[in-house]
């Protein structure tokens, strides 16, 4: 009897049966991510192997998106120098900016992320395809490049916790709730070196987008991987646009193939905020009244077409605190098109924020909304480090899309249902 | 040698902040490790230095610059309550040694140590002490050994079509 992680890492190493907890074993991958500020270092690597010529370029997916469009000089020869690796090795699968976006939106709106598949990314936060069922994670660009050559990489089989999410969720209560609301509770090392796994009927009636958040996420927590078993809704998005076949694959449901159960009451959550300097700070946003200078919309975890409806429909006929700069970066440029013929990205205009195409941009402080001394900005980001948007004494409060923009319009952070009483 | 010791936590972002990461140079990543919160730490720091941490040593990111940062900085081991799994990873990939150890309360910045990774011992020359360790599995001392992931492929041949 076994769990998600163990049945696709046993079949990606070949084996009969599904591979044990604790097991190192070696697995074929069947995609390898890297974007522009670990992709260099990877093809560097790569190039030390001497093995050139066994490129496995079929498995390998470049995207541009930390630094886009490049914020200086040092950036565009990094820019520059991944796109001539990209060029030498024959690449494919190769997104510049007007093409792509933040590279794990890519990754699962162009059908690399699939279920069953294994697939790494040289980017922490390459567990986001758990929500389609993939066992997916982040690694560095030395084992990028060993995986680029080989088509292979190792791993140690993880232990599986089981977080179950029963319930109806309230209004503007969203994945990034749930996320946070596990991670205070587990802590931001409770899900060291572990998979997730999550269940219950919130969980189901989740959209695929509040998902994802969900397990983009997991990695806050120390996970290797937060899977969510695959349904309807993960096979309907996939219909035209997944490359290749896939296999659904699911635990065999033996609570005792889980190290930890976890169960929460979805009625019980509520918006929430992660307070610096760690995304396991959480409280309530209604508890809090904290005056913010910038209102962030966008990234990974929160940039998609969903999170924008939820953000617009608040901002609708609305401004945007004359204290507060907003910006909006959608997740990538299929959900700015999306965005511009649904009229939201007019409804933010309107209400006077900023919006600019897809980058990771401030949410890692690179530029586009990097904040000043003592600044502090509420994010739909995933990162409250210490100077994580800029300046070692900025401060980042992590929320939902629909809290954001109820704190754009009032100047603090904000629970929405305030706004709509 | 002097100890760096550090709390809970330290992510990667405090050991290389992202403005940074337009270069893989490990010594370039060096001159900036730590910039935001301990600025006097690339000038001071010296070859043969050990960290000495609390939990979750390295979350966030996945940046290897992170290790090769420490690596370019002269630090020759961290040791740590636990480390985050990607830079666990990371390290181990490129030939940083990492020791999985609750020695924190025990260890001051003052403190002079010698690691002897074969039996597993962190010897305390300023107080006289022995601390044991559980050594790396096998596959991962292998890896150090060769020096990192890369030079075991090498080594080994592994995954060569045929």
């Amino acid at each position: 009897m076994s769990t998600i992680a163990e049945k696709i890492l046993g079949e990606k190493a070949g084996k009969d049966n599904a591979a044990n907890a604790g097991e190192i074993v070696d697995c074929a991958v069947d995609y390898i991510m890297v974007n522009d500020i670990t992709g260099v270092p990877a093809f560097e690597v790569f190039e030390k192997l001497g093995r050139e010529d066994e490129i496995r370029r079929e498995k390998v997916v470049v995207v541009q998106d930390h630094y886009v469009p490049n914020k200086d000089v040092a950036s565009a020869e990094q820019a520059k120098a991944l796109r001539d690796y990209a060029r030498r090795y024959r690449i494919e699968h190769y997104y510049d900016i007007g093409r792509g976006g933040v590279c794990h939106q890519v990754m699962i709106e162009d059908g690399f992320a699939a279920p069953g598949r294994l697939i790494i990314g040289a980017d922490s936060h390459t567990c986001s395809y758990g929500a389609l069922g993939a066992f997916s994670t982040g690694v560095g660009s030395t084992e990028a490049a060993a995986a680029m050559a080989t088509g292979r990489l190792w791993f140690k089989v993880p232990e599986t916790q089981k977080f179950v999410i029963n319930g109806t969720l309230k209004q503007y209560v969203m994945g990034k709730d749930i996320i946070l609301h596990v991670i205070g509770d587990i802590g931001v090392s409770g899900s060291l070196y572990k998979a997730q796994e999550f269940y219950g009927t919130a969980i189901e009636s989740l959209s695929l987008s509040d998902r994802i958040t969900i397990s983009n996420m997991a990695i806050e927590a120390g996970a290797k991987a937060g899977i969510i078993p695959p349904d309807e809704k993960v096979f309907a998005f996939l219909n035209g646009r997944v490359r290749g076949e896939y296999n659904a694959v699911y635990a065999d449901g033996n609570e005792r193939d889980y190290e930890e159960v976890f169960e929460y009451d979805a009625a019980e959550i509520v918006p929430t905020v992660a307070k610096p300097f760690l995304p396991e700070n959480t409280a309530p946003a209604s508890e809090l009244d904290v005056p913010i200078d910038q209102a962030y919309l966008g990234s990974c975890t929160n940039g998609r077409i969903e999170d924008l409806r939820v953000a617009a429909k608040l901002l609708k006929g609305k401004k945007v605190n004359h204290e507060v700069r907003m910006i909006v970066v959608p997740a990538s440029e299929k959900v700015f098109q999306q965005a511009i013929e649904e009229g939201l990205i007019q409804t933010f205009l309107n209400a006077g924020a900023f919006v600019c195409g897809p980058t990771c941009g401030a949410c890692l402080g690179g530029h586009m909304g990097v904040l000043a001394q003592g600044e502090r900005c509420v994010s739909t980001t995933n990162r409250n480090f210490i100077g994580r948007m800029g300046h070692k004494d900025s401060e980042v409060y992590l929320a939902n899309p629909a809290v954001v923009a109820a704190s754009a319009i009032t100047g603090r952070i904000t629970d929405p249902a305030e706004l709509t009483l | 040698m002097r100890i760096w010791k550090f709390g809970d936590n330290v992510d990667t972002d405090q050991i290389i902040p992202a403005e940074y990461l337009t270069t893989g140079d490990a010594k370039e990543l060096a001159a900036h490790a730590f910039a935001k919160v301990i600025p006097e730490f690339s000038k001071e720091v010296q070859e043969g230095d050990v960290v000495v941490a609390g939990a979750n040593f390295g979350c966030g990111s996945s940046r290897e610059h992170a290790p090769r940062a420490l690596l370019g900085a002269g630090i020759r081991c961290v040791i740590a309550k636990s480390f985050a799994r990607i830079f666990f990873r990371n390290s181990i990939n490129i030939g940083l040694p990492l020791i999985e150890a609750d020695i924190f309360d025990r260890i001051e910045e003052t403190d002079q140590i010698e690691i002897r990774f074969d039996d597993g011992v962190i010897r305390n020359l300023t107080k006289n002490e022995d601390y044991q360790f559980k050594p790396l599995p096998e596959f991962m001392q292998k890896l150090l050994e060769s020096g990192g992931l890369i030079n075991y492929i090498k080594e080994t041949k592994m995954g060569i079509k045929n």
